[in-house]
């Protein structure tokens, strides 16, 4: 063969071609892609409308049809735009613009076609009960709460919908004035819906009081710690099946251990 | 004026059909209207029939989510309206998009870009099927809806009912990737949901006829037609326009000035 006169391109090369070419454009862009997608999905810190299934399977179940929010009477749903930082298309809610009113009819919930909001999540007897609701758990800071500094401030107590059972008030002797109480709110979690009424009502510029979901605030203790004064909880103690385990007795003489150790002096 | 009106029917019709649409889309969310509530990803029409993106719900069943019974029914609704009635209808009848890529479409023409863009681009009318492959295959390994999550058309028209956020740049990005990279193409090469009607919609009932004895061979037709592959039979033969890729947008319809080109039902063409 003459130098610099290239052989034609066989079809067989051409077709090995074009199949590596399109197995490696797919290949790039489904890292591209899926690199995007870790990320979009990575915002954690957002809060969801009653009775969402648990997040993981929300960003699977979700259409994004925003039913949810053109039900939500408050416009307190909304659906991430582009630029938000958040889950494109998904609802969530900003306590300290618009915080969750609790409806009692919630308009929200029945309307999800996908399952993504779960009905049955939030009745109690066949019946629509707005308080099984958990979309996430309020934080009181205790730092930037003026009660905590000895200033009478109840705000959050007062716009709690389960005043009294999800926030109490912890009265307490102000020791620095000697004359004056404490009034420190105090947030009770199983209660708690994560409503974030509040988080909207608290005085301070940023609120003291905010909600976050509930799985990124709260610990888990684990299943071996029993409550034994707690009646439900020391329950399990009697279900609960003893593990044996078996150490071997050394068959040296205990006196001898002391003596063993050549090393001591 | 009469002229006007045939140069231009189907077209004022799609216009007037894909605005319409969002309007009322949009009158739902700001003013509780009840005739086409949700979006297009799913949607509740005249508060009663729930209808729901199909490619959305094979994203989600790759995804492993559970799919509900009426997101299931939701979706077979609208295939089966495809796949008997619509074709790929959806795409010039509906999609906003088609707005935004008519648009760059029409400004390539008016200023004779396809000519100085010189050679054409190697790039296959068949990428949007890859990307519909690889849109289930992303969503199954990263367990979401892929293409849910990139969609310029979700964005923009979830944006325009919703609030949109930095949604415009999509459509930016697309007009001008359609204006100077690509003639169509996001909707003539990558859009998967494209290439999801296209299988689809490959054997609906309404399609458009070729008379061949009508046709002067201007090939009109072939130069504003988004996928001009679909059109191989101008001039040759008399046919309806069987490929799946076509639109039924009968933009073809409009140009035509010899009477070559009409709507037809299959069976009636076929019979012919």
């Amino acid at each position: 063969m003459l130098k610099g006169k290239k052989e034609p391109i066989s079809d067989r090369r051409k077709f090995i071609f074009d199949m590596a070419r399109g197995v490696g454009v797919a290949t790039l862009g489904g890292f591209v892609w899926s690199a995007y997608l870790n990320d979009a999905q990575a915002q954690k810190l957002l809060l969801r409308p009653p009775g969402a299934i648990k997040e993981e399977d929300f960003l699977k179940t979700c259409i994004k049809c925003g039913l949810c929010v053109e039900a939500c009477p408050f416009d307190t749903l909304v659906l991430a735009k582009p630029g938000v930082h958040k889950p494109l298309g998904t609802p969530y809610f900003t306590p300290r613009d618009i915080p969750c009113y609790m409806c009692p009819d919630i308009p929200c919930v029945p309307v999800c076609p996908s399952g993504a909001l779960d009905l049955e999540s939030v009745l109690t007897d066949n019946k629509l009960d707005i308080n099984k609701a958990d979309m996430g758990i309020a934080i009181v800071d205790e730092d930037s709460c003026i009660a905590f500094w000895g200033i009478q401030c109840d705000a959050c107590y007062r716009a709690c919908p389960l005043l009294g059972e999800a926030i109490t008030i912890d009265y307490q002797k102000n020791e620095r004035t000697g004359k004056h109480a404490f009034l420190k709110p105090v947030v009770h979690s199983d209660p708690c819906t994560g409503c974030g009424m509040c988080e909207r009502a608290c005085v301070t510029e940023k609120a003291a009081i905010q909600i976050f979901p509930r799985e990124i605030v709260q610990g888990k203790a684990g299943n071996h710690y029993i409550k034994g004064w707690d009646k439900d909880d020391d329950k399990r103690v009697k279900d609960a099946k003893a593990i044996k385990t078996t150490t071997e007795i050394s068959k040296e003489s205990a006196l001898d251990s002391l003596n063993d150790s050549g090393d001591l002096y | 004026m009469k002229q006007f009106w045939s140069n231009n029917r189907f077209l004022i019709l799609r216009r007037f059909t894909q605005i319409s649409i969002l309007f009322l889309y949009f009158g739902a969310n700001a003013w509780g209207w009840w005739v086409l509530r949700g979006n297009l990803s799913s949607s509740v029409i005249v508060d009663f029939a729930l209808v729901s993106d199909p490619y959305a719900v094979l994203q989600m069943l790759a995804a492993g989510a559970t799919i509900s019974l009426d997101l299931f029914i939701g979706a077979a609704t609208i295939t089966v309206f495809y796949f008997l009635i619509g074709g790929r209808a959806f795409c010039s009848w509906v999609c906003p998009i088609n707005m935004v890529t008519d648009a760059a479409n029409f400004l390539r023409r008016k200023f004779d870009f396809n000519r100085m863009q010189g050679p054409k681009m190697p790039i296959s009318r068949n990428i949007r099927y890859w990307v519909l492959g690889l849109s289930l295959v992303v969503s199954a390994v990263m367990g979401i809806a892929a293409f849910e999550f990139v969609s310029p058309i979700s964005m923009i028209h979830r944006g325009l009912v919703f609030g949109l956020g930095f949604g415009w740049a999509s459509a930016v990005i697309i007009f001008l990737f359609d204006l100077f990279v690509l003639k169509d193409g996001w909707c003539g090469h990558i859009c998967p949901l494209g290439g999801f009607y296209s299988l689809i919609g490959r054997f609906s009932i309404i399609r458009v006829f070729h008379k061949e004895e009508n046709c002067t061979l201007c090939m009109k037709c072939k130069i504003v037609c988004p996928e001009h592959q679909v059109l191989y039979m101008i001039g040759k033969e008399s046919l309806s326009v069987n490929d799946g890729e076509c639109t039924n947008c009968a933009r073809c319809i409009d140009v035509c000035d010899d009477d070559a080109l009409g709507f037809s039902l299959r069976e009636l063409a076929e019979k012919k």
